[in-house]
C-alpha cells in the first residue's frame, strides 16, 4: 500500500519539478551564460528529482513495486518456477534450450575423454608395448559400444514402448492442463489449502519468534499456491516430476549392448588383477577406461529419431504453460529486474537484486519492529532507557581502595553469627555502589553503546591530545620526544591494532575505546600541534608586552589561536572513529551497530545489514552535522581577519 | 630619570649557515620622557631588530639598554607595543581585547570598564565595544592595538610600522590619532616607519639608520610635530622645509640602497 502511493507520489514529484525547473529557466534574471557557477546554485526540485530517482530505482531493483502493485505475483511465479525446475531435466535431453542432444553431447564428450587417453597411453614412457597394445584394445572395445546405443535397429521393444508411454503422459497433462477446473480440486481440498496459505503468511513477512522474541528471517517467496492459476502450475510441476523420474529410470540397454558391456567389464577386471604391484600405471589407465564405460552405460543415450515423439509433446507443453502463464510473463518481464523467482526442489527464493537489495516496505517494517525495546536485536534493544541506581554509578566512579586505605579492620561476624557494621565497612558499601539512592534513566542499546564508544574515545584522545599537542608545538623536547612514538604508530592503519588490542584488552568496551583513543590521539596531537606552532609571532609579543605571564599566553592565546585546528582536528577524528569503531565491532564484541551487522550477514539478513548501513549513515551525519554548528558558533573569525 | 639610554648596544646574527650579521653596532642614544622618535632607513638597517630589544623580545649581544635606569631584560608592561598587522586577538570582542592587559593583572572589572570607555572613545570606537575584530577594518584594527596598548598606561610605546598596511586616507587619520595621543598623554614614543614623510610629519626626533653593519647614520631635531599638533597636516607637506628635509633624507637612503646593491653585485 505505501509502496504504491510512494511509487505515484514519485511520479508527480519528478513530472512537477522537471516542470518548474523548465519554467524557471525561462524567467530566469540571471546572466544565463555557460560557465557562470551562479546557474548551479539553489535547485531544491533538482534534489527532489534525484532522490526520487534513487528511491525509484531502489523500489524497482528491490522488487518492491512487483510487491506494492501485484502482491501474489511472486507466489505464482514460484509455482511457474517448479514447473520449469520439474522439466529441467527432461528438456535438456533435446535440443530445445540447448544447441544439440543431450545423446550427442554425451557421445561427443566421451569420444574426447578416449582419445585423450589413448594418446597418453601410446606416448607413455612408463608402459611397456604389451602393455600398450591391450590398453588400447580396451579403448576401441569401449569406443564400439556406442553404436550398439545409437543403432535404431538395436533397440527394444519395451524401452520403445516405455517411450511412448512417457509421450502419452505428457501429452495427456498438457490436454488436462489447458482444461480451466485443472486440477480438478475437491472442496476439502480447497479449504485445506488456502489455510495452508493463510498460516504461511505473504510475500517478504517478518514475524517475531514468540518464545526469545528475536526477529525471524522474512519469508521470502510464499511457496503454498495462493491463487488458482498458481495451483496449476503447481500440480503440474507434481506430475511432471513422476514423469521425469520415470523416464531417467529408462535405460537403453539391448541384450547386445549388455553381453558386450559385461565382457568388457570382466575382461579389465581380469587384467589388472593379474598386474604385479609395480604396474600400477597400466591398473589406472584400464580403471579409467572402466570408468568411461560405465558413464556410457548410464548416460541415457538413445537412436537419434527415438525420441522425436517425446521431444514434441514437450514442446507443446511447453507452448501451453507459457499461454497459461498470460500476464505473468510480462509482470516477471519488467517488474523483476535482475533477476527472477527460482525453484530449486521444494522451496522457491529470489535470485538476482531483489535477494541482496531489500524492499523499502520490508525494510521499514523491520526496522520498527526491530525499534521496539522488546524486540531488538540478540535481546539488546536498538536505543532504549532503562533506569539505574545512581549508587551504581557512585560506585563505579569512586575506586575501591578508598576503603581499605582507611584505619581500622573490616567488621567480623561475632560467634552469634552477627556482622556489626563498623564505618570502614560502611565506606566499603558506598565505594562499591551496595546501597539505594534513587533511579535515573539511562540510555543503553546498540546504538547507544556504538555512540558512547566513539564519544569516549574522542574525549580520551581530546584530553590527552591537545594539551601534549600544544606543548608540542612549543616545546623542542617535547616534539622531539614524542615524535617517535606517535610516527611510529600513527602510520599503521587503525584496524592493523585491532586484533593486537582486542585480545589484550578483551572484546567490551575497554579494547574498543582504546583503540579509538589511539586513533584520536594521534590526529589531535598533530592538529594541536599545528595549531600551536601556527602562531603569530606578533600575537605572542602583544601578550607579552600586555604583561601576560606564561601560562595566560598559553591559556588566552595560543589555545584560542589553536581552536580552528583542533576542532578541524575533531572533525576529522570522529570520522576516523566513527569508521574504525564498525570494523572493530565487525571484529569482537557482543553489542553495537557494527556487531549487528555482522551477525546479520551470517544469517543473510539483508534487510537489517542495510538498517545498519542507514543508521551508521545517519550517525555519521549527525556527528558532522553536530561539530559544524559547534564549529560556526565557537570560532566564527576562522577565514576572517 | 625616566629616560631610555642605550650604551654600546651591538646585535650579532648568526644564519643557519654560519655568516654573520651585525644587525646593530654600537648604538649610543638618549630619549628623554616624552620625546617622540621616528626611526627611519631602509630594510635591513635593524630598526626592527631595535624595537624588538627595547621591547625585551630578544637580548642585545652585548651592551646594554635601560628604561628608568632598569636594565631591560625582557618583555614588560610598562613597554607597550603596537605591531603593523595589529596583532589583535580576532578570538575576542574589541572591549575584550583594550582591556587583555588589565584582565591579565586580574584588575577590578568595574575599574577596567569604566577604563576601556574611555580609552575606546578617545581612539574613536565609542559604542564599537562588543563587535568582533575580524569585523574591523584596518585602520580601526590599528585604534584597537593602540587602546589596547595604552590602557596599560605604559611609560614607552613602541610603534613597528604601525600604519605600513593602511591606505592613504585612512593612515592621515591615523597620524593625526598618534600626535593627538602623544600629546594628551605625554609618552615617550618610538614609531618605526618606511615612509619619510611620516617620520618627518610625526618625529619630534628622527633618527636615519644604516645597513650593514645597522647604525644611526644621521640624527634630526624636527619642528613638524608640535606644529602638526595645532595645524593640518596636509599643510605641514607644503611647508618648503619640510619638502626639503624629505628630499635630502630619501636621497640619503636611496644612496644606501645602491650602495648595497653594489656590494652584492
Amino acid at each position: 500500500m505505501i509502496t504504491q502511493i510512494v511509487t505515484f507520489l514519485i511520479f508527480f514529484a519528478v513530472i512537477g519539478c522537471i516542470l518548474y525547473g523548465r519554467r524557471l529557466i525561462k524567467t530566469e534574471k540571471v546572466d544565463a551564460v555557460f560557465g557562470n557557477p551562479e546557474r548551479a546554485l539553489g535547485g531544491t526540485h533538482w534534489i527532489i528529482v534525484g532522490s526520487s530517482f534513487l528511491l525509484l530505482i531502489w523500489l524497482y531493483y528491490s522488487w518492491d513495486i512487483a510487491k506494492g502493485f501485484y502482491p501474489k505475483s511472486a507466489n505464482e511465479l514460484c509455482q511457474v518456477a517448479k514447473v520449469n525446475d520439474s522439466l529441467l531435466g527432461l528438456k535438456y535431453q533435446f535440443p530445445i534450450e540447448e544447441r544439440e542432444f543431450k545423446s550427442t553431447s554425451q557421445i561427443k564428450k566421451e569420444n574426447k575423454n578416449l582419445r585423450i587417453i589413448q594418446n597418453e597411453i601410446q606416448n607413455s614412457e612408463k608402459l611397456n608395448n604389451q602393455q600398450k597394445t591391450i590398453l588400447i584394445s580396451f579403448i576401441s572395445k569401449t569406443n564400439q559400444l556406442i553404436p550398439l546405443l545409437t543403432n535404431e535397429d538395436l533397440i527394444e521393444n519395451v524401452t520403445k514402448q516405455k517411450i511412448n508411454d512417457i509421450t502419452g503422459k505428457i501429452n495427456l497433462l498438457t490436454e488436462n492442463f489447458q482444461k480451466p477446473d485443472y486440477p480438478f480440486e475437491t472442496e476439502q481440498e480447497l479449504s485445506q489449502r488456502l489455510r495452508a496459505v493463510d498460516e504461511e503468511g505473504g510475500w517478504g513477512i517478518t514475524k517475531v519468534d514468540a518464545g526469545s522474541g528475536s526477529i525471524e528471517n522474512t519469508l521470502e517467496v510464499p511457496l503454498v499456491p495462493a491463487t488458482e492459476r498458481g495451483v496449476k502450475f503447481h500440480a503440474a510441476a507434481k506430475e511432471l516430476n513422476l514423469i521425469s523420474d520415470e523416464f531417467f529410470k529408462l535405460r537403453n540397454h539391448n541384450p547386445q549392448f549388455k553381453n558386450r558391456i559385461k565382457e568388457l567389464k570382466n575382461e579389465i577386471k581380469s587384467y589388472r588383477k593379474d598386474l604385479s604391484d609395480n604396474e600400477e600405471i597400466a591398473s589406472t589407465y584400464a580403471k579409467n577406461i572402466v570408468k568411461i564405460a560405465r558413464r556410457i552405460e548410464f548416460a541415457s543415450i538413445y537412436p537419434p529419431n527415438a525420441l522425436d515423439n517425446m521431444q514434441a509433446a514437450i514442446i507443446k507443453f511447453e507452448n501451453a504453460q507459457k499461454n497459461a502463464q498470460g500476464g505473468l510473463r510480462f509482470i516477471d518481464m519488467f517488474l523483476f529486474p535482475a533477476g527472477t523467482i527460482v525453484a530449486s526442489g521444494p522451496s522457491c527464493s529470489e535470485q538476482g537484486s531483489g535477494r541482496w537489495l531489500p524492499k523499502p516496505s520490508d525494510t521499514l517494517n523491520k526496522f520498527i519492529l526491530m525499534s521496539k525495546p522488546s524486540v531488538g536485536y540478540k535481546d539488546i534493544p536498538l536505543l532504549w532507557i532503562q533506569m539505574v541506581d545512581v549508587s551504581k554509578m557512585i560506585g563505579f566512579i569512586l575506586p575501591d581502595w578508598i576503603a581499605d586505605i582507611l584505619p581500622g579492620e573490616y567488621p567480623v561476624h561475632t560467634k552469634d553469627g552477627i556482622v556489626k557494621q563498623n564505618f570502614k565497612g560502611g565506606v566499603l558499601k558506598i565505594v562499591t555502589g551496595d546501597f539505594n539512592l534513587f533511579k535515573v534513566p539511562v540510555p543503553y542499546g546498540h546504538i547507544w553503546d556504538s555512540f558512547l564508544r566513539v564519544f569516549l574515545g574522542l574525549i580520551f584522545g581530546i584530553l590527552i591530545g591537545v594539551p601534549l599537542g600544544l606543548f608540542m608545538g612549543l616545546n623542542r623536547f617535547a616534539k622531539g620526544f614524542f615524535d617517535p612514538l606517535i610516527e611510529l604508530y600513527r602510520p599503521v592503519p587503525p584496524l592493523a591494532w585491532a586484533p593486537l588490542i582486542i585480545s589484550v584488552l578483551g572484546i567490551d568496551n575497554t579494547g574498543k575505546v582504546f583503540l579509538l583513543f589511539m586513533v584520536s590521539l594521534s590526529i589531535m596531537i598533530i592538529s594541536a600541534r599545528a595549531g600551536a606552532s601556527g602562531t603569530q609571532l606578533s600575537k605572542i609579543h602583544a601578550a607579552h608586552s600586555l604583561g601576560a605571564s606564561k601560562k595566560q599566553i598559553l591559556r588566552y592565546v595560543i589555545f584560542p589561536n589553536s581552536l580552528p585546528e583542533i576542532l578541524t582536528g575533531i572533525r576529522v577524528a570522529v570520522g576516523m572513529c566513527w569508521g574504525t569503531l564498525v570494523a572493530a565491532e565487525f571484529l569482537a564484541g557482543t553489542t553495537g551497530i557494527g556487531f549487528v551487522e555482522n551477525v546479520a550477514k551470517k544469517y543473510f539478513q539483508y534487510e537489517v545489514i542495510w538498517i545498519t548501513i542507514f543508521i551508521m549513515g545517519l550517525l555519521g551525519l549527525l556527528f558532522d552535522i553536530t561539530l559544524r554548528k559547534i564549529i560556526n558558533k565557537t570560532i566564527p573569525w576562522r577565514g576572517k581577519g | 630619570m625616566s629616560d631610555l639610554i642605550s650604551q654600546n648596544l651591538n646585535m650579532i646574527f648568526k644564519t643557519p649557515k654560519g655568516d654573520t650579521v651585525h644587525a646593530l653596532k654600537d648604538l649610543n642614544f638618549t630619549l628623554k620622557k616624552g620625546e617622540l622618535l621616528t626611526v627611519l632607513g631602509p630594510s635591513g638597517c635593524g630598526k626592527t631588530t631595535l624595537l624588538n630589544i627595547t621591547a625585551g623580545f630578544i637580548r642585545p649581544t652585548s651592551g646594554s639598554i635601560t628604561l628608568n635606569d632598569k636594565e631591560i631584560d625582557g618583555p614588560g608592561v610598562e613597554r607597550g607595543m603596537v605591531f603593523q598587522q595589529g596583532a589583535l586577538f580576532e578570538w575576542l570582542t574589541v572591549a575584550e581585547n583594550v582591556n587583555f592587559g588589565l584582565r591579565m593583572k586580574k584588575e577590578d572589572p568595574i575599574e577596567t570598564q569604566k577604563k576601556v570607555d574611555e580609552w575606546l572613545e578617545i581612539v574613536g570606537l565609542k559604542g564599537f565595544g562588543n563587535t568582533p575584530t575580524y569585523q574591523l577594518s584596518g585602520g580601526m584594527q590599528q585604534r584597537v592595538a593602540l587602546a589596547r596598548c595604552l590602557i596599560n598606561d605604559p611609560d614607552l610605546i613602541l610603534m613597528d610600522e604601525p600604519l605600513g598596511a593602511l591606505d592613504a586616507l585612512t593612515r592621515e587619520k591615523m597620524q593625526s590619532l598618534v600626535l593627538k595621543i602623544w600629546k594628551e598623554t605625554g609618552k615617550t614614543i618610538i614609531l618605526i616607519t618606511h615612509s619619510v614623510e611620516e617620520a618627518l610629519l610625526l618625529g619630534e626626533r628622527l633618527y636615519v639608520m644604516a645597513p650593514r653593519p645597522g647604525r644611526i647614520h644621521k640624527e634630526y631635531n624636527l619642528p613638524f610635530a608640535s606644529m602638526g599638533l595645532k595645524e593640518d597636516l596636509r599643510e605641514i607637506k607644503k611647508n618648503k622645509d619640510f619638502s626639503q628635509k624629505r628630499e635630502e633624507i630619501l636621497e640619503m637612503i636611496w644612496n644606501m640602497e645602491e650602495e648595497i646593491m653594489g656590494k652584492e653585485n
